[in-house]
């Protein structure tokens, strides 16, 4: 099956668990008497996505065109091809940054994030990957601090 | 509305505005440039910083030149590398690229730059005759209208999503709409549906959604397949850039024609820039005789003015839509919406008069960005273009640096970044599968608005009589569900005629 179907049922089964949440939804004493309730959208929601959810489930697959998007999108049979190393290394440095950049300060994980992602898509001249991050992550903290006026801890906690 | 001009003028004219301009059509054509950057991606990057401007008609001002900067840049990618960044310019690299690889790029760039300002302007002032007058009817307009014209809106952008996707639009829209139902609303009174989650009490940040459904899989992209980002001859000197008489004159009435046609393609929801430049193409094509008609696709100046004049009319055009109903015809215009409503300013037919300084400031301020593109950005094309040349482990980082840092600072929030690389990561998923993302977000920045609506009228008639009883929202919900329906019949139609199937007559 392919990956639009496996989605489709995906987004059957979130439809159907939002609609028992809309369904379920506890009512306040006073609101019961309303003509529009809080969960009168979210149940209208709920059956339409299922309708079309099983709309794209049941549609016949349409044959396989050889050419794609006018971008020359990006197609998944090809996969093989693709670096999805690099791209999963990249998604877990993300989150990694996301987890540190309180306790260790916006420069500090600026900079390892670039070096890091720099490293994970294969460059290797370090010294300079750790100079243009480190001017790279100063530039926009300052901006941040400074022009927009938003608090950034820049240096880790035993630091600042 | 001479007044009005005046006061925007007043407004556009001041120094820090004009400056606004200048810095967001530089920025725009940078990052533009940039192979796999479209408009959205960087539009939702610079976000953050117009709302911290405080001022709407500056954040305004800022984010449009931005957009148009991000559409010039576009084509210059298209023109020289052959690599579009933006859907919109794909049809400009048919003619464009071929002129460049005859060593004609400096000309290519110049009738780019020509028929985008003139395509923008002529725009500016269609959009000026237009706005009012359609603000003026909206005016007449109640909730239960404007519910309607939402829902012509979002099924007018499923509609237009492309052959076999108007299901998969219809449903990233409504997915849209149910996260728009996620946490507190103005009707009612306790957090909807945070799974208890004090981190979605206020909802899903726009500016999060934004990044994670355009930029990061745009990055990942880039990632995943390099040779989207890698050009295939060596970026030669840029050199001639003028053109001469006789092909001004040639390009003319493609010019006048394209700018009218782009422009009327762009009001309509959902069409677009994408659109206009395609149709400003095939429909030049097909004007041009013999001679010239061949040419196409090997380097026609024609071919390359009527999709570079269309889609910047076509971006233009998508304003009427946002700044007299308020509803988005697009991607862009959409997350120009958010940023709007993030500075308190409610577009619709209300904002000529509520803000008229906002609304004609924008307006002036287009022709202002689109004469910026051509005297200051035509002669540093030849400048800009080294940044093509940035090495790919360097660009890839600092585009997921900036979506990062961009859905942080708005909220000064850490989870706020993990649910931006899982949105993310769903969202290229989707595209993979081939789902539209744009209804995603216009769903989700129209759904607060359509509840509100839809309750308001709800509750005025005690049920949904305002359905069939306001002959006006009768026949918009009509209309959208003839939006739907046409297509889908006629490509069953096709189908079977297809298959060699008699018609019952």
């Amino acid at each position: 099956m392919a990956l639009d179907k496996w989605i489709a049922i995906f987004f059957l089964v979130i439809c159907c668990v939002y609609g028992y949440a809309a369904y379920t939804y506890p009512l306040l004493p006073f609101e019961r008497n309303m003509v529009f309730l809080p969960n009168t959208m979210p149940m209208v929601l709920s059956g339409l996505g299922v309708l079309f959810a099983l709309l794209i489930l049941l549609a016949p697959s349409p044959k396989a065109d050889a050419e794609g998007d006018a971008l020359g999108d990006i197609n998944l049979k090809r996969w093989r091809e693709y670096k999805v190393g690099q791209a999963f290394g990249l998604i877990a440095l993300m989150i990694v940054y996301a987890l540190t950049l309180r306790p260790v300060g916006f420069i500090t994980a600026t900079t390892l994030f670039l070096v890091g992602a720099g490293w994970t898509l294969g460059e290797r001249k370090l010294v300079t990957m750790i100079g243009v991050a480190l001017i790279g992550a100063l530039c926009i903290w300052y901006l941040v601090q400074e022009a927009l006026g938003i608090f950034l801890r820049p240096l880790p906690w035993f630091l600042s | 509305m001479l007044e009005g001009v005046l006061l925007g003028l007043e407004t556009a004219l001041s120094f820090k505005n004009l400056l606004l301009v200048v810095a967001g059509c530089l920025i725009g054509t940078l990052i533009g440039m940039l192979p796999g950057l479209g408009p959205m991606s960087i539009i939702a990057i610079m976000i953050p910083v117009a709302i911290t401007l405080g001022d709407p008609s500056a954040a305004l001002i800022l984010l449009a030149g931005v957009y148009y900067g991000a559409i010039f840049g576009g084509s210059t990618s298209s023109i020289l590398i052959n690599a579009p960044g933006v859907a919109g310019t794909v049809a400009t690299s048919f003619d464009g690229y071929p002129m460049a690889r005859q060593g004609k790029a400096g000309k290519a760039l110049t009738i780019a730059a020509v028929s985008s300002f003139a395509g923008g302007t002529v725009g500016a002032i269609l959009l000026m005759g237009f706005a009012p007058i359609l603000s003026s009817v909206a005016l007449l307009f109640h909730s239960a209208e404007y519910f309607a014209m939402m829902i012509v809106g979002l099924s007018a952008i499923a509609a237009f999503a492309g052959t076999g996707k108007v299901t998969k639009a219809l449903m990233m829209t409504v997915i849209g709409l149910i996260l728009a139902t996620v946490g507190e609303s103005a009707l009612f009174n306790a957090p909807r549906f945070t799974m208890g989650l004090t981190d979605l009490q206020s909802g899903f940040s726009f500016i999060t959604l934004a990044m994670a459904l355009f930029a990061l899989p745009e990055a990942l992209y880039l990632v995943l397949d390099p040779r989207r980002a890698e050009s295939d001859g060596k970026n030669e000197a840029i050199k001639d850039l003028r053109i001469t008489r006789a092909e001004a004159r040639a390009i003319a009435p493609v010019i006048a024609r394209q700018s009218v046609q782009g422009f009327l393609i762009g009001v309509m929801p959902g069409a677009g820039a994408t659109l206009a430049s395609f149709l400003g193409y095939a429909v030049e094509r097909n004007i041009a005789k013999g001679e010239e008609q061949e040419e196409f696709g090997k380097g026609s100046i024609k071919g390359l003015a009527a999709p570079e004049t269309a889609n910047n009319a076509a971006c233009t055009g998508s304003f009427v839509p946002l700044l007299t109903l308020g509803i988005p015809g697009s991607g862009t215009t959409a997350i120009l919406l958010g940023a709007l409503i993030a500075l308190n300013v409610n577009p619709g037919p209300r904002l000529m008069i509520d803000n008229p300084s906002v609304f004609w400031s924008v307006i002036i301020s287009m022709y202002i960005g689109n004469a910026v593109l051509l005297i200051l950005n035509l002669p540093l094309i030849p400048y800009i273009a080294k940044l093509l040349t940035v090495p790919r482990n360097y660009l890839i980082p600092f585009i997921l640096f900036f979506t990062m840092v961009g859905a942080y600072i708005g909220q000064n929030n850490a989870t706020e970044l993990l649910l931006l690389v899982g949105l993310g990561v769903c969202a290229t998923i989707l595209r993979f599968a081939d789902y539209p993302l744009p209804p995603l977000l216009i769903g989700f920045i129209l759904g607060g608005m359509m509840e509100n609506n839809f309750a308001r009228s709800v509750n005025l008639t005690d049920g949904i009589a305002f359905m069939y009883e306001r002959p006006m929202t009768l026949c918009l919900l009509i209309f959208g569900l003839l939006l739907i329906f046409v297509p889908a019949y006629r490509r069953r139609r096709a189908r079977a005629l297809q298959q060699g199937v008699a018609l019952g007559d």
